[in-house]
């Protein structure tokens, strides 16, 4: 469904993804692991052509991106649902309208079906009622849920979420956690999860990737990760920092 | 970075080039996807909203120190009644555009680029793209419209406003007769002033637009980058007014007065 094929991508002089190939196939649920500038959130990107490869290419559904216009990835993102890293709510319009903004673009359902539908992802995050309010208004939980209701209300195939629950409370970790799985598993959805959140890769990648140095370091089953003896990954999922990298030793 | 090398030569055909292709993409969208009026109508308003009060004040004041300096020359070889038809051509086929334009640039523009920099680095843009939106489509389209179309009518004000603050100095400070001054401002003002005014405010709000979206769809990183598009946006646009006038001058001059 989606395959990435020796991506290279450096900016200027620094390179973050040094030749990343995976294929994810249609219903699968991944997580991608990293440390922070690990090049994860450029990596999602390149999924979605939002960023094009110095090398390599992306193919959804069996066509490479590389070669499309902007109008025709615009087609093919409609399958797709985004949730960003700082939420990137549109903060001249209301909660409800970034909710229903994919819909209203549409014009596909009616302004009743429409203003139905946001109200019930507002229910499903936890927020029911706040359609009036402005992004601005919201704290940093609550403009992620919000972005998370946003990603979903149009029906895509894929989702991807950068980092949905850092930032947010252990509660409000731990639901956003429950509702990417039940999103998950009942509507059937492709979902790549990048995070460094360990209970939500334990909870929700049954396959995870471990992004280190530009490559893929790992690439394996969640049971296999949480139990490797490789010091790097060991420390990674464990949250042990290295001593000669912190400079202690 | 995109747009951050300026300054060179190479820079300056690179970002001609882009703005070539944006407004490319601009003219595309127009023709081939909905329009969204209201959106059109909101940035209407917005723009008249905010330039509507410094075009009055700088067109006013242009048409009251043009008319004063013209007198004070024209008084010498007796032609006083004539200083007001100077007023009335140079506002309506130069100062008139001209001014408008620079203020609206400095106003609108600006504030253009701020607005869609300040999508981009938090990235509201990739967000926009992601959920099926071109951002010429959503974003620069109906500022470009609205700008194209607010333009000729702040620029008929800013003339009418500096011919009547002008025949004010004129006949109330300087004493000059008022129905001769009415007279020869109508003998020499021409049709063809008017319309090259129109004309060339049409073109200067498509230059503000184009600038403004473009800046800001391309802007740096962080509050700093945006704040050097903003910058950037104000400059290049002032600085394309002042040029692309000349040659509008010219070429309008030889479209409307054919030989
Ligand atoms: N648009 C950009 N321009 C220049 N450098 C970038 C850009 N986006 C990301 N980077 C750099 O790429 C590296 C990886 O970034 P990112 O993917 O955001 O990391 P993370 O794994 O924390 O999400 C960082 O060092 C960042 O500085
Ligand atoms: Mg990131």
């Amino acid at each position: 469904m989606i395959e990435a094929r020796s991506i290279i991508k450096s900016f200027g002089k620094q390179s973050v993804l040094a030749g990343v190939s995976f294929v994810i196939e249609a219903g699968q649920s991944v997580v991608v692991l990293g440390r922070s500038g690990s090049g994860k959130s450029v990596l999602l990107k390149h999924l979605v052509g939002l960023m094009e490869p110095d090398s390599g290419e992306v193919l959804v559904g069996g066509q490479p991106l590389n070669r499309m216009t902007e109008r025709q990835l615009l087609e093919v993102r409609r399958k797709f649902g985004m949730l960003f890293q700082g939420a990137a709510l549109f903060d001249s319009l209301s909660v409800g309208e970034n909710i229903g903004f994919a819909m209203r673009r549409e014009r596909k359902l009616t302004v009743d079906e429409i203003n139905r539908r946001i109200a019930e992802m507002l229910e499903l995050v936890d927020l029911p009622g706040i359609q009036n309010k402005k992004p601005s208004e919201l704290s940093g939980g609550m403009k992620k849920r919000v972005g998370l209701a946003r990603a979903i209300a149009h029906r895509p195939e894929v989702l991807l979420y950068d980092e949905p629950t850092t930032g947010l409370d252990p509660v409000g970790a731990d639901s956003i956690d429950q509702l990417m799985e039940r999103v998950c598993e009942q509507l059937k959805v492709t979902s790549i999860i990048v995070t460094h959140d360990m209970r939500t890769a334990r909870r929700l990648g049954r396959r995870i990737l471990l992004l280190r140095d530009g490559k893929i370091f790992l690439d394996s089953p969640a049971s296999v990760v949480f139990e490797s003896k490789d010091p790097y990954v060991h420390n990674f999922v464990n949250g042990i920092a290295n001593p000669k990298e912190v400079g202690l030793l | 970075m995109m747009g951050q090398n300026t300054g060179t030569q190479s820079g300056f055909f690179r970002e001609a080039g882009r703005l070539t292709l944006l407004f490319a993409e601009i003219i595309r969208s127009i023709c081939t996807q909905r329009l969204a009026w209201s959106d059109v109508l909101y940035q209407l308003y917005f723009i008249g909203n905010r330039s509507q009060t410094v075009v009055l004040i700088t067109g006013s004041f242009t048409g009251m120190v043009l008319c004063a300096q013209t007198y004070f020359q024209f008084h010498k070889v007796k032609m006083d009644s004539a200083s007001l038809s100077i007023v009335s051509v140079a506002m309506a086929s130069e100062l008139g555009p001209v001014l408008a334009g620079l203020m609206v640039a400095g106003r609108v523009g600006a504030a253009m680029t701020a607005e869609l920099g300040t999508m981009r680095v938090t990235e509201q843009i990739d967000a926009l793209r992601t959920l099926a939106t071109h951002p010429v489509d959503y974003l620069v389209v109906p500022r470009f419209l609205a700008t194209v179309v607010a333009m000729p009518l702040l620029t008929v004000e800013a003339i009418a406003i500096g011919i009547a603050a002008g025949w004010f100095v004129a006949t109330g400070v300087l004493g000059v007769d008022p129905a001769y001054s009415i007279k020869h401002m109508l003998h020499f003002t021409e049709v063809n002033h008017l319309l090259m005014g129109s004309l060339k405010a049409v073109v200067f709000g498509g230059i503000i637009a184009l600038i403004g979206c473009y800046k800001g769809l391309n802007c740096g990183d962080g509050a700093e980058g945006v704040g050097r598009a903003t910058n950037d946006a104000v400059v290049h646009a002032c600085v394309g007014i002042l040029v692309t006038n000349f040659f509008l001058t010219m070429f309008l001059r030889s479209v409307l007065y054919p030989q």
